[in-house]
């Protein structure tokens, strides 16, 4: 069969996982500079489900798409690391302070200046949890979703056969092309990085990045045009200005609060048999419990 | 008009639980605003049903029913709740924070340009002032969410889209019946009319649903274990107790990660979230992600190695010790002061 252009959405978020006592501020806000900034986890199931496809249906390509700061880069760099063949960082003041709308109506313009057949998201990011910004880029591109993705088991002519994960069960789909799919942590890992790529990619840049870089790697991009991370802003995406940033953001944050929890005085019970059986015949006689 | 909508969800015969949550939420609110509450349902068969939505508080219930909508399909029921909220003009619409209320309130949102937050645990009616422009913008719905893996939880709102959307957890409000009940109207609406045949690109091929094996969400008594009851084997000595209390036994994520006990039994912020009477911590040290799904439970009993172990902080009644030997002395003195 043909073979199939396919787009991953990568986030680079803070590890909220491992947040430690200095990750807030005195104010309640959040610290980010304490906070070490990674490849969205699902994003990287969303990187190995490309890839297998890519595995599947020899010829195809897969291309990272990321919006963030400039440092994203990362993220494209380290998908090349692991089997993507390039990747485009949205990049400009103009994004910053989008909801889950302005940012997929950003990411969506974006999707819509590249082709492709399959976009393939994580189902969320674990810096606000919302699972929306999926969703919300395939309306945008009016094409059909398939969320909580655990397997694309097969890819044909006619579409893709995927194995959805729901609370309780599963659920397995058919799926025209184009589609833009999520995919749910229970999916497999991803694969690690690939020596020869690391070799390859490793000197990959932004055009910022090389203009920032002390050496002039810009001979070198020349010669080996793989090595250009492409950036778009938002006048390269041709995307409306009041539609971005928070002029584009309906949802806005009112109060943020840091979690503080009021201790109450806890009654202290003695481990021993007496403290035990009197604690019982108490729950016993409030009917808590009995 | 402007009242406050709640997309319903179904399971075979009967509404969602996590709706009847939302319907029971919407009341209070609705009572505030001076506004109604509507309800959206939408399936094959679903005979009966307005009832349960009549009885907790629906004044008008829509209905959209169609052979071809038996399961759950994004692109159908996001035409049919679209062209409900642009006809009905809302000011609020609730779902629950369920993989389909996940799935179809930002494809709704994004179509309809509106704000969205996701994973409500609380929501509020109040007003905001905004310095740049100096309006007062009354009556707004504060969408109260933790954020950040739970480290924060931030207010959010949509001053200037309506309607205002949000997806609620389940578990986190209270369901009850209005006494009595007024019986409301049905609205019924034509899915052949709204659906396009395009919405049914995606072919449901094969479904396996599993009935829900424990019932955490509805248990009185929780005995739950941590990481610090070490082992499958010693997570039976929790079972004993949950059987002789008549509770039900959950667990931490760490607890679950280790394989100790089933992921459907994990409590807290990436599990489910209880309000039981009783909830027995046995183990658990209780980081913030836990303690934001149990921390409303009426009493807390923590039992710990370790003095100085947060859950304490939050307990009624701490235990200083090892579970082991706790444990076994609880189900002793149960069994002889009881009947
Ligand atoms: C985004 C995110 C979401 C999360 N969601 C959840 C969630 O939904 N639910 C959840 O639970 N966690 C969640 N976590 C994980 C959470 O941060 C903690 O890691 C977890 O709750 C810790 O579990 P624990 O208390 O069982 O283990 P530990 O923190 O290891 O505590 C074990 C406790 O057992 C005590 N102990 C040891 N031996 C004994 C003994 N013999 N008798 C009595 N006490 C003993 C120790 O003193 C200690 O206090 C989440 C984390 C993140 C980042
Ligand atoms: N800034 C971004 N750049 C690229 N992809 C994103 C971005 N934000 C969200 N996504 C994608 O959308 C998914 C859901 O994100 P969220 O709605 O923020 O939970 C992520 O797993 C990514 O695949």
């Amino acid at each position: 069969m043909k073979a199939l252009k396919i787009i991953v959405l990568a986030k680079q978020v803070p590890d909220t996982r491992n947040v430690g006592k200095d990750a807030m501020k005195a104010d309640g806000t959040v610290n980010r500079a304490a906070l070490e900034a990674i490849f969205n986890p699902e994003d990287l199931n969303a990187l190995e489900q490309a890839l297998r496809i890519k595995d599947m249906v020899p010829g195809s390509t897969v291309t990272l798409l990321t919006m963030g700061p400039g440092r994203a880069a990362e993220v494209i760099r380290e998908g090349m690391y692991r089997g993507a063949d390039n990747g485009y960082l949205l990049t400009d003041r103009k994004f910053a302070g989008s909801d889950t709308l302005a940012t997929s109506y950003a990411i969506a313009t974006a999707v819509s200046k590249m082709e492709y057949d399959i976009v393939v998201a994580g189902r969320q990011a674990i810096d606000g949890d919302t699972a929306q910004v999926g969703p919300q880029a395939a309306e945008k591109l009016g094409i059909p979703q398939v969320t909580y993705v655990e397997e694309v088991e097969k890819v044909d002519a006619k579409g893709l056969v995927i194995k959805r994960r729901l609370d309780n069960g599963m659920e397995r789909v058919k799926a025209p092309l184009p589609v833009l799919i999520t995919v749910h942590s229970s999916a497999p890992d991803c694969r690690p990085r690939i020596a020869k790529n690391v070799m390859k990619f490793k000197h990959a840049r932004t055009l910022t990045e090389l203009q920032d870089a002390t050496e002039d790697y810009s001979q070198m991009i020349n010669n080996r045009p793989y090595l250009k991370i492409n950036e778009w802003s938002v006048a390269d995406i041709g995307a409306d200005e009041e539609a971005l940033g928070l002029s584009g953001s309906p949802t806005k944050v009112k109060k943020i609060e840091n979690v503080v929890f009021k201790a109450n005085e806890a009654m202290v019970i003695q481990a021993n048999d007496k403290e035990i059986e009197s604690l019982i015949v108490e729950l016993i006689e409030n009917h808590t419990i009995g | 008009m402007n009242n406050i909508i709640v997309y319903c969800e179904t399971n075979g015969n009967s509404v969602a639980e996590v709706s009847l949550e939302l319907l029971t939420k919407a009341r209070s609110l609705s009572g505030q605003l001076k506004v109604q509450v509507e309800a959206v349902i939408i399936g094959n068969d679903l005979k009966g049903l307005e009832d349960q939505l009549y009885a907790h508080g629906a004044s008008i219930v829509h209905k959209a029913e169609d052979s071809r909508l038996e399961f759950y399909q994004t692109l159908p029921h996001t035409s049919i709740v679209v062209e409900i909220f642009r006809k009905e003009e809302p000011q609020i619409c609730l779902f629950g924070a369920t993989p389909v209320g996940r799935d179809l309130a930002p494809r709704i949102a994004s179509s309809l340009k509106c704000g969205l937050t996701a994973d409500c645990t609380s929501l509020e009616i109040g007003d905001h002032y905004e310095k740049k422009t100096d309006t007062t913008f009354k009556d707004l719905l504060y969408q109260i969410r933790p954020a950040f893996g739970g480290n924060i939880v931030a207010t959010i709102i949509n001053p200037g889209t309506r309607p205002q959307l949000a997806t609620v957890r389940e578990g986190v409000m209270k369901r009850e019946e209005t006494n009595p009940v007024v019986k409301g109207k049905i609205k019924n609406w034509n899915v052949s009319e709204i659906a396009k045949k395009d919405d049914f690109v995606i072919e449901i091929i094969e479904r396996q649903i599993e009935e829900k094996r424990v019932n955490i969400k509805g248990s009185q008594i929780i005995v739950a274990g941590g990481y610090g009851v070490g082992s499958k084997e010693n997570f039976n000595l929790l079972f004993q107790l949950a059987d002789v209390l008549g509770a039900e036994v959950g667990g931490t994520r760490a607890a679950v990660d280790a394989g100790y006990i089933d992921h459907d039994r994990q409590i807290g912020q990436t599990g489910v979230t209880v309000r039981p009477k009783l909830y027995i911590a046995c183990g658990i040290s209780g980081q913030i992600q836990h303690r934001a799904g149990m921390m409303e439970s009426s009493m807390i009993i923590s039992i710990n190695t370790d003095a100085s172990a947060p859950i304490n902080s939050i307990a009624d009644y701490v235990i200083v010790g090892n579970f082991s030997e706790i444990v076994p002395k609880m189900i002793k003195y149960y069994k002889k002061n009881s009947k």
